[in-house]
């Protein structure tokens, strides 16, 4: 780790784009290094992390020596120009591969790019490539992905996360500085929390989801990783802000995101007021988890904040709302691989009609977690189940937002473990989807209530070592206040620590004696 | 028990074209069953609620009725599986049993 090349993977963006911007290192050189660096310790053959399912060494290098010469001529296109970065595979890239690690879109090359794409490419962002991802985005450890697994770089025995468990893996090994994700019921926080980084679910409707390819279109919304919290924060604001091509998108200003992670960080929380979720601990928790937690909230007390205990009662039957409306939506929108536009064609043979081909394809391309899901949304959106289960989700949903509005009546934010537990061994949970579903338990709320939520690291669960997440939770187009209260922490954990949290990050290329691991075979047979 | 047998399961898979296979009908009944014990707990909310289906704080949203740039034939049929004479070719359609 003492080459040039390490010691620029290791630098959190701020202060690439400082150094680039300042001319003290290219992007070039800085974009080499990642390079390099994903080399080492990215491919899966050799037992590596597999957090990429596409590398785009040339044009990543084209796209640095462009704004270098930028540069030099005296142009900066934004705070984050040269900064390399990382796009989860389920958004369209025109000059890269998006196979949403699923069989039915196997080499898929969009005509377009997705807008938050569009605006990493405006702001002088330099992408490196395309992240692993459990299929269509459904699951939580990227085990469901269709090209393999993703390791934990903390472990390389455990699952990193999901659904965008690589986009979380390469930030926290220094593969990039930066990565996009997306968030349905926790997939980026959740592998954010798993990983040690810093991840962000945005209010619903402020980053546009203009070439996401579409899960579930009421809960997604796409959001950034970083190793810090103002990282994080710089990176929102080039995605963020209103697009006329999502319906969704909310035409008003981003909240101040970056300014908040600034000020945050001058560690002071005076008149903030906290409230600790009364449901979202307990039972079912890992005991380092909640203690990691317990001490984080200490902390904030320590910072100013006033900390008060709030309960919200629905929150106990948000995992089970989110696991119909969810699937109901993708029933609908994975309707659209019908093996005719794009993608996977099976059993064309002129034997077959287009309906069997239809099911042909989609039996052949999508993955089991993906089958489980459709059927699931099928029979909730059916005629029998319909009041009872899908019309029922959405009673549930309202009850949610109806604890969310009573809460930010009393307090500023909310916090919370991330995850109820710490990054679990792969192969553990993968033949019983509803332990899996676990795993979003603490984050699914705020998608259904299209409310923020940001994962900020607070320490290690003693017992296994790897890290914890603590979510901060904020009323809508009030995620400036997540980034204030988490840049507040971190700057107290990181000084009481005597280092930066992501200094302490294993690097995956010194770590030995993996467990051994089941087969990728195996994993995808799980059906 | 929410009780999914393997002709519910293979009634859900035709109508969502997945031509599963026996043995997944197998696995897939009991799974199935089991997220529909957990999920099916959302039975016990209050009638008199309203639903949520979305909280986007929109209600419309209008463009101006102007011509604009679309994709191009070309690109719209790059990633087709089977395209000819500029367009999406598709198997038969009607079934012979019609």
């Amino acid at each position: 780790m003492s080459s040039p090349d390490a010691e620029l993977t290791r630098l959190d963006a701020a202060e690439i784009a400082r150094r680039v911007q300042a001319r003290e290192v290219s992007s070039v050189d800085v974009t080499r290094a990642h390079l390099a660096r994903i080399d080492a310790v990215d491919g899966a053959e050799g037992g590596g992390l597999g957090a990429f399912l596409h590398v785009a060494a040339e044009q990543a290098l084209a796209t640095a020596a462009e704004i270098d010469a930028e540069i030099a001529a005296g142009t900066v296109r934004g705070p984050l120009a040269g900064v390399p970065v990382a796009i989860k595979d389920n958004m369209a890239t025109r000059d890269m591969p998006t196979t949403c690690a699923s069989r039915i879109l196997e080499g898929w090359r969009p005509p377009y790019d997705a807008t938050a794409v569009r605006r990493l490419r405006e702001a002088g962002l330099v992408p490196l490539g395309k992240t692993n991802l459990d299929e269509f985005a459904m699951g939580g450890s990227n085990e469901n992905s269709a090209y393999g697994i993703v390791r934990n770089p903390w472990d390389p025995s455990r699952v990193p996360g999901g659904s965008s468990g690589g986009s979380a893996a390469a930030t926290a090994a220094g593969e990039t500085p930066l990565a996009i994700g997306s968030d349905t019921g926790g997939s980026i926080r959740q592998p954010g929390a798993f990983t040690g980084t810093v991840g962000c679910k945005p209010t619903y409707g402020t980053v546009s989801r203009y070439g996401l390819v579409a899960f579930s279109s009421s809960l997604d919304q796409i959001g950034p990783f970083g190793r810090t919290v103002l990282d994080a924060a710089m990176l929102h604001e080039v995605i963020g802000g209103h697009d006329p091509c999502d319906q969704t998108s909310i035409d008003a200003p981003l909240p101040p995101v970056v300014e908040a992670a600034l000020a945050g960080a001058r560690g002071d929380l005076t008149g903030v007021r906290v409230g600790v979720v009364t449901e979202l601990s307990g039972e079912g928790y890992q005991t380092g988890v909640l203690s990691a937690f317990t001490d984080a909230v200490r902390v904030l007390t320590d910072l100013g904040a006033e900390v008060v205990e709030v309960s919200c009662p629905s929150f106990t039957s948000a995992m089970p709302a989110y696991y119909i409306i969810a699937p109901s939506e993708a029933s609908s929108n994975l309707a659209r691989f019908d093996a005719m536009r794009y993608g996977l064609r099976v059993g064309d043979d002129g034997s077959h009609s287009t309906d069997e081909v239809m099911s042909l394809t989609r039996e052949a391309g999508f993955g089991p977690e993906v089958k489980r899901r459709i059927m699931i949304g099928t029979h909730a959106l059916s005629a029998g189940s319909y009041d009872a289960l899908y019309g029922k989700a959405l009673k549930a949903r309202t009850l949610v937002v109806r604890d969310f509005a009573a809460a930010f009546e009393q307090c500023d934010v909310l916090v919370s473990p991330t995850v109820p537990t710490t990054a679990f061994p792969i192969g553990d949970r993968v033949d019983d989807p509803v332990a899996m579903y676990l795993a979003d338990l603490c984050t699914i709320p705020a998608n259904l209530a299209g409310t923020a939520g940001l994962s900020v690291p607070c320490g290690r669960a003693p017992e296994d070592g790897m890290p914890v997440g603590l979510q901060v939770m904020t009323p809508a187009l009030a995620d400036d206040r997540a980034y204030r209260v988490a840049a507040a922490y971190e700057t107290a954990r990181d000084s009481a620590a005597g280092a930066p949290f992501a200094s302490t990050i294993p690097d995956p290329a010194d770590l030995d004696g993996r467990a051994p691991l089941r087969s990728v075979s195996t994993l995808q047979g799980a059906s | 028990m929410s009780d999914i047998t393997r002709e519910d399961v293979a009634h859900l898979a035709r109508l969502a074209r997945l031509a599963v296979t026996d043995d997944e009908l197998d696995v897939f009944s009991g799974q199935l069953d089991a997220i529909l014990d957990t999920v099916g707990r959302v039975s016990e909310i209050d009638d008199d609620v309203p639903p949520t289906s979305h909280v986007a704080p929109i209600t419309n949203v209008l463009r101006a009725d102007e011509h604009i740039p679309s994709l191009d034939r070309e690109a719209a049929l790059a990633g087709a599986p089977a395209a000819e004479e500029g367009r999406f070719r598709v198997p038969r359609i009607l079934g012979e049993e019609l």
